[in-house]
């Protein structure tokens, strides 16, 4: 067992010094300056003046008409975007369980000498630059690329598949980005199952279907739910998916922020408000996960 | 029967995973040793978008680029590396203290912030203490970053280890600095090794943060292609990917085997 003696107690506080250093100086510290921000005041060049306000949160949710003088109502712009990158956000996680649940379990499945040699295939393109996929994802499904010709010379379309600037090319781009992520911890979890429980549930004439539907899925549930965490939470605040793949009509949440934060016509305090919700979003989803893995654990 | 492992079209799904996943990475591959001008129309093998890296009208540029981002993914792999094994030996070895789950949470700070928030954060720190954004906050912020990605292999590894051989160390009258270099730290090698190599990838990898806090006119390879492919993807573009491509591959790979070897020795 590990730390079985004592003589590294002492040095544990100081060996922590580096770390706490520099993730609480350049990560802890930046967050809670970024929270400052979103109340301050925007400056014309894309600065901030330390006036403390509320203005950004208001121009999020609230609109009084294009002079400012008609009555308060609910600014829908930036609420329908981060509600269409959560609803994308959302069928990406489905779409990447529907297919990753399977193929994990496919893996896990495997004599042990091949398992190996599967999950590196799973793993190799999680580690190739998520720039690099994206962009040639866009160059195989491009009006004339690859895929349109092979599609065409099969003579299964005449014209190109118009699926550049889409939101069905933004959800392919964020299922390709983050599939690895889903397969991963399912496949840890199918890998601990005990087979027995599907042999107990076979003996008692339970069909395949009904064993995984009541034995199995039940059981590595929290492998599961890391999966869609592990994908949800990186899809909401994507950038490169939505930005090479999709068009104006495809906006999301990491798109608008963004462009608060380039050139003259940024606002920084209220990309720092859109920040902030986002990290809001994330926070709730992941103390949803925290208490569902708390029960797991006593249950 | 099959046996209750088995579920019909499962092996499909699999493939048609596989195939999803490496499709694009296959097809730019090939394109990249396409002989023709236009990205459209195949021109037979070739290697002269290879040629055109190092030797094009934006070849200074990308080396400029690539050599930015090869100086900086070493230092920032290195010194999160360092970093993260001195927290793993706190947190694993160091038995309970008081503020080591508030140490966990700070080491996972970095993965729990979405890319994009933590690239904005960055940025306003930097410009609210008047650090000038270029290299420096560039390295940085990938150091900070980084060192989650460095701590997980190197703790996993660490827990592995049994305090046992240690105290054999030290009831062979080894002080306490013989017995960590000349024992823990040769049986914690692969875990810093992998650690490093996984960090070394990130750092190479990132776009979003780098872009935020990179400054005008600096740039790393990921936003040198960014900055290029907005006007539409080149031939040159194809190359630069594939060799990046096949830099992950042999990165990935090398940690694999490392990690593996690292399994079979004690």
């Amino acid at each position: 067992m590990a730390g079985g003696d004592d003589s590294w107690r002492p040095l544990a506080r100081p060996l922590l010094i580096p770390i706490w250093v520099v993730i609480g100086v350049f990560s802890l510290l930046p967050v809670l300056l970024m929270a400052v921000y979103s109340f301050l005041t925007k400056e014309f060049r894309g600065g901030v003046e330390w006036d403390f306000t509320l203005a950004a949160y208001d121009q999020f949710f609230v609109t009084r008409g294009l002079f400012g003088d008609e009555p308060a109502q609910i600014e829908w712009t930036y609420i329908t975007i981060f509600w269409r990158s959560i609803w994308q956000a959302l069928i990406c996680t489905a779409l990447c369980l529907l297919i990753g649940f399977p193929t994990a379990w496919f893996i896990a499945t495997r004599p042990a000498q091949s398992r190996g040699i599967w999950l590196f295939l799973i793993t190799i393109p999680y580690w190739v630059n998520l720039l690099i996929r994206t962009v040639s994802l866009k160059f195989l499904i491009r009006d004339n690329g690859p895929l349109n010709e092979g599609l065409m010379a099969l003579g299964l379309i005449n014209d190109p598949l118009p699926l550049v600037n889409t939101n069905l090319a933004v959800q392919l781009g964020l299922f390709y980005s983050y599939l690895p992520f889903m397969v991963l911890p399912i496949y840890a979890a199918v890998e601990r199952y005990n087979f027995a429980l599907s042999e107990a549930a076979a003996d008692l004439y339970a069909s395949r279907w009904t064993t995984l539907r009541e034995i199995v899925l039940p059981v590595v549930k929290p492998g599961l739910i890391a999966g869609c965490i592990l994908v949800f939470v990186p899809a909401l605040g994507a950038f490169l998916a939505p930005d090479l793949l999709g068009g104006a009509k495809t906006f999301m949440i990491g798109s608008l922020i963004d462009e608060q934060f380039k050139g003259s016509q940024g606002n920084w305090p209220f990309g720092a408000a859109a920040s902030m919700i986002l990290m809001t979003l994330v926070l709730i989803v992941l103390v949803f996960y925290a208490r569902a893995a708390s029960r797991e654990g006593a249950a | 029967m099959k046996g209750v492992r088995h579920y019909p079209g499962f092996l499909s799904i699999t493939v048609l995973c596989l195939t999803i996943l490496y499709a694009p990475l296959i097809v730019i591959m090939a394109y990249s040793f396409n002989g023709s001008t236009s990205i459209t129309q195949w021109g037979g093998l070739s290697l002269r978008w290879y040629g055109e890296v190092f030797t094009g009208p934006e070849a200074s540029r990308f080396g400029q680029a690539a050599w930015n981002s090869i100086t900086i993914a070493l230092m920032a792999s290195t010194a999160a590396t360092i970093i993260a094994t001195a927290a793993a030996l706190a947190m694993v070895k160091g038995g309970r203290f008081r503020g080591r789950s508030a140490s966990f949470a700070l080491i996972n700070l970095p993965l729990m912030v979405p890319e994009i928030v933590t690239a904005v954060a960055s940025l306003i720190f930097f410009t609210t203490i008047g650090l000038t954004t270029g290299y420096g906050t560039i390295l940085i912020a990938h150091i900070t970053f980084c060192i989650p990605f460095a701590y997980l292999p190197l703790a996993a590894r660490l827990e592995g280890i049994e305090a046992t051989y240690e105290q054999a160390a030290r009831d062979l009258y080894a002080t306490r600095a013989q017995a960590f270099r000349l024992i823990l730290l040769p049986l914690l090698a692969p875990g810093v090794a992998s650690g490093w190599l996984l960090a070394f990838i990130i750092s190479l990898d990132d776009f979003i943060i780098t872009n935020f806090v990179k400054g005008a006119g600096m740039e790393t390879l990921p936003t040198a292609i960014f900055g290029s492919v907005k006007q539409g993807i080149k031939p040159n573009i194809m190359a630069i990917s594939t060799l990046m491509l096949a830099a992950s591959v042999l990165f990935v790979t090398a940690a694999y085997l490392i990690n593996r070897k690292g399994r079979q020795t004690p």
